[in-house]
């Protein structure tokens, strides 16, 4: 969308001196304030925070000492991250107004790597959508056309990093929710391996599924950003000990001798054009040196049904802690029970509601084999599914989406089309494995397609190399011509 | 393949909503069951596999025993958590009463 400098260039002309963190905040203001209000990315736009953070980087370099890897790179936080003392969301009223005692561990990483938070942005209400259109402070809008959805629920991450907010945003990953916006607004979005990053400080939506990770213009600032946030929490007990990949290192590695599988079950059903740039990332690979091959694991075709009872099952147990006692909303009635009914019914929209009966019923006396016992044992299908084709192939590659963005208000009132959006991102969530989504040219309207690269869990690196060659082969790859509109 | 549960009731979505907290009104009873129908129909695929011999999984990348060591560090804040509480009363949380009056 703008010529606006990538982390990479930030941090590098920050830390060497040539370029004031408080300059480069400024040009990031003045593009939030040009543009902001047809898209609104953002629930909160922390200005004169940033603008202390920003002097403070400045003051660091003037004094001698490095910075970090993200000196005076603006980032934007989904507001389900929680900021001590800055109001979280997760775009939800039953959290307007909350300032968090503590900030996330995703967050401290950040700001010691030298960072600048510029805000907090827009989101599904408690990240359950793709749309971005069920949070409680109105939709985001996708900044390649403002009458289309960003995706979600990070689609205020998303369009923040396409409209030149920031050139990094964190997001959260459960069924998808940092690719497939990321796909729609034409930029990277990276899933991480289940525990490589903290959750610490995350919102809890689903948290078997939920992982931490970047939004980035280019796949050298996803791997910066996944460099510094990566690495184990101990207050995080589901944390990997063990040593996360390094990926930046490796990016300029290339694919020679890898083997990529062109998963057949996420081309079905997809749109002509997305299957076709789909198609030709795999002739690029190919052209780069890696063997390519069609792979099926009919599992992942089970996926949707199992997650749309597992994370309902997990967000039911989540957001019982709503209930009004405690933090964010209270609406008062005689007695607690009354109390927590009448606020949780005047706190949550109608998404929130719907998945947490769906949980509650999945896991109620009676269903419970039936639903949330078979949607774990599906869990284990497609696990093996996966490690089978994991014996053929280094990496697995195909749409991030069926579709380009739609329009607002085109699956609103049919939830389950809604869901449909996700089907070829929510496998990866259910196996805890890592993938990442890759601008991939444009369909006739000129809408963003991703292309997702699937890798076993902790082989980063290798997913990171594929999804280098893969962005430098785009069609509107700087150097190729098209450039971004 | 296995029979199916049946299918979503408005009483059953009504019971659902009362353990969740929920109070819904009429016409939101009457959308969330006929949504729920619908999305549970599409989860017959899974409801109706016969998976016998396949255990569970709950968690991809299970740890187990994480602790850490026993040594004492300072918590939260308890004026910052108490400063978001909707009421407080000399350091706690403050609640209506919790249990009916005894006759």
């Amino acid at each position: 969308m703008t010529a606006a400098p990538t982390a990479t260039e930030v941090a590098s002309a920050v830390r060497s001196g040539t370029v004031r963190a408080a300059s480069v905040l400024e040009g990031h203001l003045a593009a939030i304030d040009a543009a902001e209000a047809g898209i609104h990315a953002f629930n909160l736009v922390t200005r004169e925070q940033a603008r202390n953070d920003a002097a403070a980087v400045d003051a660091a370099v003037d004094a001698g000492h490095d910075p970090g890897l993200l000196a005076g790179v603006p980032v934007a936080l989904k507001d389900n991250l929680c900021t001590r003392g800055v109001p979280t969301t997760c775009s939800s009223a039953i959290l307007a107004g909350w300032r968090p005692p503590y900030d996330a561990t995703v967050v401290t990483r950040l700001r010691r790597a030298g960072a600048v938070v510029v805000g907090k942005t827009n989101m599904d209400e408690f990240a359950m959508g793709s749309s971005t259109e069920t949070s409680a402070t109105g939709p985001t809008r996708n900044p390649h056309d403002l009458g289309r959805v960003p995706g979600g629920s990070s689609g205020g991450s998303a369009a923040a990093v396409a409209a030149g907010f920031a050139p990094i945003a964190l997001g959260s990953d459960t069924g998808g929710s940092i690719r497939q916006p990321a796909a729609l607004c034409g930029v990277v979005g990276m899933k991480p391996t289940y525990g490589t990053v903290s959750r610490y400080g995350l919102v809890a939506f689903a948290s078997s599924l939920d992982q931490v990770g970047p939004f980035a213009r280019s796949v050298a600032d996803a791997a910066l950003c996944f460099d510094v946030i990566g690495g184990h929490d101990e207050a995080d007990s589901t944390s990997l000990n063990r040593p996360t990949p390094r990926v930046l290192s490796v990016l300029d590695d290339g694919v020679e001798g890898m083997t990529v599988g062109v998963l057949a079950e996420f081309l079905d059903g997809a749109d002509p054009v997305v299957v076709a740039r789909a198609r030709a990332a795999a002739e690029a690979l190919a052209a780069a040196g890696a063997r390519v091959e069609e792979v099926s694991v009919p599992e992942v075709a089970l996926a949707l049904s199992a997650y749309y009872l597992i994370a309902p099952a997990e967000a039911s147990s989540n957001l019982a802690r709503y209930d009004g006692v405690r933090f964010g909303l209270r609406v008062d009635a005689d007695d607690t029970v009354a109390m927590n009914t009448a606020t949780r019914s005047a706190g949550f929209g109608a998404e929130v509601k719907r998945r947490i009966m769906l949980g509650t019923y999945a896991l109620s006396a009676g269903y419970m084999d039936a639903y949330y016992g078979k949607a774990l044992r599906v869990r284990t299908l497609i696990i093996e599914g996966f490690a089978r084709a994991y014996q053929r192939c280094d990496v697995l590659l195909g749409p991030t989406t069926p579709t380009t963005a739609f329009p607002l208000g085109a699956k609103v009132g049919d939830p389950l089309s809604m869901y449909l959006s996700d089907v070829c991102t929510i496998p990866t969530n259910l196996a805890g494995h890592p993938a990442i989504s890759v601008p991939f040219g444009t369909d006739d309207a000129g809408l963003p397609v991703g292309v997702q690269l699937l890798a076993p869990a902790l082989a980063e690196s290798t997913l990171f190399r594929a999804a280098a060659v893969v962005e430098a082969a785009a069609p509107d790859a700087p150097g190729r011509g098209g450039g971004t509109t | 393949m296995t029979d199916g549960p049946a299918r979503i009731t408005r009483d059953e979505v009504a019971h659902v909503a009362r353990l969740a907290r929920l109070q819904l009104t009429d016409a939101e009873l009457e959308l969330f069951t006929g949504q729920l129908a619908v999305i549970l129909d599409h989860a017959a695929d899974v409801a109706t596999l016969d998976l016998e011999g396949v255990a569970p999984t709950a968690h991809a990348m299970a740890v187990t025993n994480v602790l850490r060591s026993d040594t004492p560090r300072p918590g939260l804040d308890r004026a910052e958590v108490l400063a978001a509480a909707p009421d407080v009363e000399e350091h706690r949380f403050r609640v209506p009463k919790l249990l009916g009056e005894a006759p």
